[in-house]
């Protein structure tokens, strides 16, 4: 198998991670290898097979609507790289 | 040329929980930013959702009250993608096993009931609030993330709304349902009633649907109205061209009334969606739906078609008192206390309830006078007057006081005492003369104009009653 | 003996009985930390001052005759994907190099509450991806055993700090055989339970349904020791059972249990170091002459485990390590004038090691559009096989008996550029994580270059308490977990 560079250009963008040239011929190679490993997968018939998302047995597992206490904000935004007047400041959002 | 419209709408409404869907922080509107966090709505490293009863059992409740099949086994997807309102930059979401399915709402339009098909109503958490700083030259944004996390209902139609008619009516049904069913305050100025719409237009007759634009942040039902019909016009004058329609993502831009290109069909969202493994399923058995139904009270259409038989009003009337549940419920608590007729209770909730709660710009719920202080002031009526009950009924929604304290302070007891209005009605008899002629040749209306001087002399103090008999007996003495 | 060179519960012995105090066990402990850390590398953190305090804490409870905790004056290591209040927890990552967490994890908590005392956070490989420690983005451990050689990973760190005799006990995490894997190459006791029988909350996620604290220990008594605190229900985490939780101390000398042994065939075919499977089979024949049964069966589909767990864990993961963002907490890059966007793909292309990023990009490819049911929903559906081995196996043994890895520890350097090469060391471990079962790695042997040699034994969902007594059989007739290694 291979994959199109305009696909690698593509999943670099979906993981917000800029590569330049030479980690995405790097990357590609690797998950390729990686990805043919995977393709072993194709010897099963799971036509019929139902799949599982969970192992544990739980469900209905809920919290009632009770009110906690809030984090006192300055602790919150103390760790935060960047803030002004009690928000998070970021760069511009352009869209 | 003529074409078909096409609508779709997915309407967010914000859940009345006390807490998020995830955490235990407030969703109360209005606090200063920031300050209803915690590591878990906040997504910190290691922090683990749990879902609030109280929010699923709205969303059940939703889907139940919009006719909807309920699924068996109700499961959270993550929906990933990235923007700086989203803490976790997924968000928790429903896709593949939604709360209800195929539903349906019956709508009135132009007189007609029409039904409007709901695809699916799930439970998902929202965003956080951004604020552009106002300056253009700002390089940077704010962001406020107490409203992440706070339950939202989505609600998403099939593409069945064929005009602005339909999602007129559609909007304002959905809204009264969902306040009926006190799952949400609703509140437009509070965005927490949300809209996104999806339009296509295709020749009349034509098979298949044209291309499909949605809008997307529709903060209220103004701004869809506005947004389809610019969009009609607009898509109408490209066709009209013969020009394609792009599949597109547009934003509605309230300032300059026009919708602008967002995204394309190729930069459109891949959002990846898997099942939120930090998230147990959800069995839902009969019992629960049982108990969940049993809370949903008559809905509207119901309680319009019960008022008009049960208490003789017109259809008109009822529609306008079933509009809100807490002014059916106003009015039904006035039907209660009192012998006088729904009908001029009706009357005077849609006369002068409303217009005093329109000028006031505020709610029935906030209302200063109660059903019994109504009552009473409508009972009094017959003893002051329509005209002096009107003005303390005006008192009455001012102060809140009770109608019979007003009345005393303000010494507005009907001069019922027969000497001074002798007095003042000798006076109008003698300042009138061509009126005395007139009712003397038999011109009843005389009478009535007689009656209005003294009211307008009295200043409304005057029972009219009484007026008409005194009058009665001193013109036919005069005769 | 040397006072570090104690068990935890020999330590908690002497502390009870007032033979020494706590504030001299943590002194003695750092003693032994400065000579061999700078060796050895498994900290990232220490917390000699804090410490220090809360040992002196408990002397006074002790003085006053105040009851004390399960693991009163045991100084612990926990690895540093563990939230803890008010102190660093980087998961070994630069974009968390200066984060502070402001709570604990539900772990932690639990640990404070009986009277243990944190001596510092332990190297992991990043955000727990690795099999090594070697991708960290601090420095590397080396393996006490053979300082040319990985500890493990990806709690190399737990795993190198106990077999150094540097933390009494250790939590770790184990996602795929980050517990049992470094416990192996570095010939300690490690821990993985049930999925759901320890809570997650502030353990910093990398494949959430995978994820599950574990222990790392000198030997079985204090790995039930120490479940026996972590265990148990937590309202924070959803997918944390409510059952009861058994005395795992009481009757962990009992043998009833070890009766029917599984063997998987798969597991001692090609691949398998020969002198690893020698350890095996003797190993097989103690439990025999101890009146368990051998029972040879098939897993059918576990050569299909590693595969399957490439899809599930990356996309996971890839999702779960979306919030790295430079927003809220963390890194941001320095360039971050411009445009959000750019601020995102800068901060992450700068603050993840190349591992991470292989698997946010694996994540994020087979989650991508088009490519769900190919390779997300293909792995669940065989992951749904797996586990109907492991169902079908369970009805005709107690338990599952395998090598812990296929080879002992590797050298430095050896496998980290290939990571294919590196993610088939979790061969007999990730199964595992896949199914949710509980299972443990305990030393039962060397080889002749005198590494540590493992063995994993595998229970039934919240069968822990069987798999202890099992282990700690082993233990009784053998002395593989008393050897040391020599760092002197
Ligand atoms: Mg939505
Ligand atoms: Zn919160």
């Amino acid at each position: 198998m291979d994959i199109d560079p305009r696909e690698i250009d593509n999943i670099a963008k979906l993981s917000r991670i800029k590569l330049d040239d030479a980690e995405k011929v790097k990357f590609k190679n690797q998950l390729v290898h990686i990805l043919e490993y995977v393709e072993k997968l194709n010897e099963l018939n799971i036509n019929n097979v139902k799949p599982i998302f969970y192992t544990s047995p739980l469900k209905n597992v809920f919290r009632e609507d009770t009110l906690k206490p809030s984090f006192h904000r300055s602790n919150i935004l103390n760790i935060s790289p960047s803030h002004v007047n009690g928000f998070f400041k970021v760069p511009k959002i352009i869209e | 040329m003529e074409y078909n419209i096409v609508i779709g709408l997915e309407t967010h409404a914000e859940l009345n929980t006390d807490t998020k869907l995830f955490c235990g922080c407030s969703t109360s509107f209005g606090s200063e930013p920031n300050t209803q966090t915690c590591p878990i709505c906040l997504g910190l490293p290691g922090v683990l959702p749990v879902i609030n009863r109280k929010a699923f059992d709205h969303t059940l409740k939703t889907a139940l009250a919009l006719n909807c099949e309920i699924n068996d086994f109700v499961n959270f997807d993550r929906k990933n993608y990235y923007y700086p309102d989203l803490p976790k930059n997924y968000q928790i979401s429903q896709n593949h096993f939604n709360v209800g399915n195929n539903g349906s709402v019956d709508i009135i339009v132009k007189g007609e009931k029409k039904r409007i098909g709901i695809n699916n109503v799930h439970l998902e958490e929202d965003a956080g609030k951004l604020v552009h700083p106002e300056a253009s030259d700002a390089g940077h944004s704010l962001i406020d993330f107490n409203r992440a996390g706070v339950p939202l209902v989505e609600i998403v139609t099939n593409p069945d709304l064929r005009s602005i008619d339909d999602v007129q009516g559609y909007m304002h049904t959905l809204r009264n349902i969902l306040q009926y069913i006190n799952v949400s305050d609703c509140k437009m100025q509070e965005g927490s009633l949300r809209f996104e719409a999806s339009i296509s237009l295709c020749r009349k007759g034509a098979k298949v649907f044209g291309n499909r634009v949605e809008i997307k942040n529709l903060n209220s039902m103004k701004a869809v109205m506005k947004v389809l019909a610019y969009e009609i016009s607009r898509q109408k004058e490209l066709l009209d061209k013969g020009a394609q329609i792009v599949m597109e993502t547009r934003l509605w831009d309230e300032v300059d009334g026009v919708s602008r290109r967002m995204r394309t069909k190729e930069e459109a969202h891949d959002y990846r969606y898997f099942p939120e493994p930090d998230l147990v399923p959800i069995l839902v058995d009969k019992k629960s739906i049982d108990r969940i139904r049993e809370t949903i009270p008559e809905l509207s259409a119901m309680r319009r078609q019960r008022f008009t038989s049960e208490y003789l009003i017109s259809d008109y009337e009822a529609g306008i008192l079933t509009e809100s549940k807490p002014l059916a419920d106003y009015f039904e608590e006035c039907v209660k206390l009192t012998i006088v007729s729904p009908k001029e209770l009706s009357n005077w909730i849609i006369n002068d309830v409303l217009r005093v709660l329109n000028e006031k710009k505020s709610h029935i719920q906030d209302f200063t006078i109660s059903p019994k202080m109504l009552v009473d002031l409508i009972e009094m009526k017959s003893e002051i007057g329509g005209s002096i009950a009107k003005e303390v009924f005006s008192e009455m929604s001012n102060t809140g006081k009770d109608a019979s304290s007003i009345v005393r302070e303000k010494n507005l007891t009907p001069l019922s005492n027969a000497e001074e209005l002798n007095f003042i009605i000798s006076k109008i008899i003698e300042d009138n003369p061509k009126a005395i002629e007139d009712y003397g040749k038999g011109k009843k209306s005389a009478l009535s104009f007689l009656v209005g001087q003294t009211m307008k002399i009295t200043k409304g103090k005057a029972n009219p009653k009484i007026l008409i008999d005194i009058f009665r007996e001193k013109l036919e003495n005069n005769l | 003996m040397f006072l570090h060179e104690l068990t935890a519960n020999g330590i908690r012995e002497k502390v009870k009985n007032r033979e020494v105090s706590c504030v001299e066990v943590v002194k003695e402990l750092f003693r032994r930390i400065k000579q061999k850390e700078a060796l050895i590398e498994a900290y990232i953190f220490l917390d000699e001052e804090g410490a220090l305090s809360k040992a002196s804490e408990i002397d006074d409870k002790l003085e006053s005759g105040k009851e004390i905790g399960l693991l009163a004056g045991i100084p612990i290591a926990i690895k540093d994907n563990i939230s803890t209040k008010n102190i660093y927890t980087t998961c070994a990552s630069k974009i968390l190099e200066n984060y502070i967490p402001p709570y604990n994890a539900f772990v932690v908590k639990k640990l404070l509450q009986e009277d243990a005392i944190i001596i510092g956070k332990t190297n992991l490989d990043e955000f727990a991806m690795g099999s090594s420690t070697e991708n960290s983005a601090f420095h590397i451990t080396r393996n006490p055993w053979d300082t040319e050689s990985v500890p493990g990973g990806s709690s190399g760190g737990s795993a190198a700090a106990v077999s150094a005799d540097m933390a009494f006990m250790a939590l770790g995490s184990d996602t795929g055989g980050s517990v049992r894997q470094p416990a192996s190459f570095c010939g300690n006791v490690g821990f993985k339970p049930t999925y759901g029988r320890v809570s997650r909350y502030g353990l910093i996620a990398f494949a959430s349904s995978l994820d599950q604290i574990g222990t790392l220990t000198k030997d079985v008594f204090d790995a039930a020791m120490l479940l026996q605190v972590i265990s148990g229900h937590d309202a924070l985490d959803s997918t944390c059972s409510a059952l009861d939780v058994p005395n795992y101390l009481s009757d962990i000398n009992c043998r009833d249990n070890v009766v029917r042994i599984g063997i998987p065939r798969e597991f001692f075919r090609e691949g398998l170091d020969s002198e690893i499977r020698n350890a095996l089979m003797n190993a097989l024949e103690i439990y025999k002459k101890n009146g368990a049964v051998v029972i040879d069966l098939s897993l059918p589909h576990c050569e299909y485990a590693i595969a399957t767990y490439c899809i599930i864990a990356t996309a996971e993961a890839c999702s779960n390590l979306a919030r790295y963002d430079g927003v809220r907490y963390g890194y941001r890059s320095r360039l971050d004038d411009d445009n959000i966007v750019d601020m995102y793909s800068r901060t992450r292309a700068e603050a993840f090691g190349d591992e991470v990023k292989r698997r946010i990009l694996l994540g994020n490819y087979v989650l991508s559009a088009g490519y769900y049911e190919a390779y997300y929903l293909k792995a669940s559906k065989v992951r749904n096989l797996i586990k109907n081995d492991f169902d079908e196996a369970f009805t005709k043994v107690d338990c599952i008996i395998s090598p812990t890895c296929p080879t002992p520890a590797f050298k430095i350097g050896e496998k980290i550029l290939d990571p294919l090469e590196m993610y088939l060391s979790d061969v007999y471990t990730n199964i595992a994580n896949l199914v949710g079962i509980p299972g443990i790695s305990i030393p039962c042997g060397f080889t002749t270059a005198g590494l540590p040699i493992g063995m994993q034994i595998l229970g039934k969902h919240f069968e822990e308490k069987k798999i202890l007594q099992i282990a700690k059989l082993f233990e009784q007739e053998t002395d593989f977990h008393l050897q040391k290694p020599k760092l002197d």
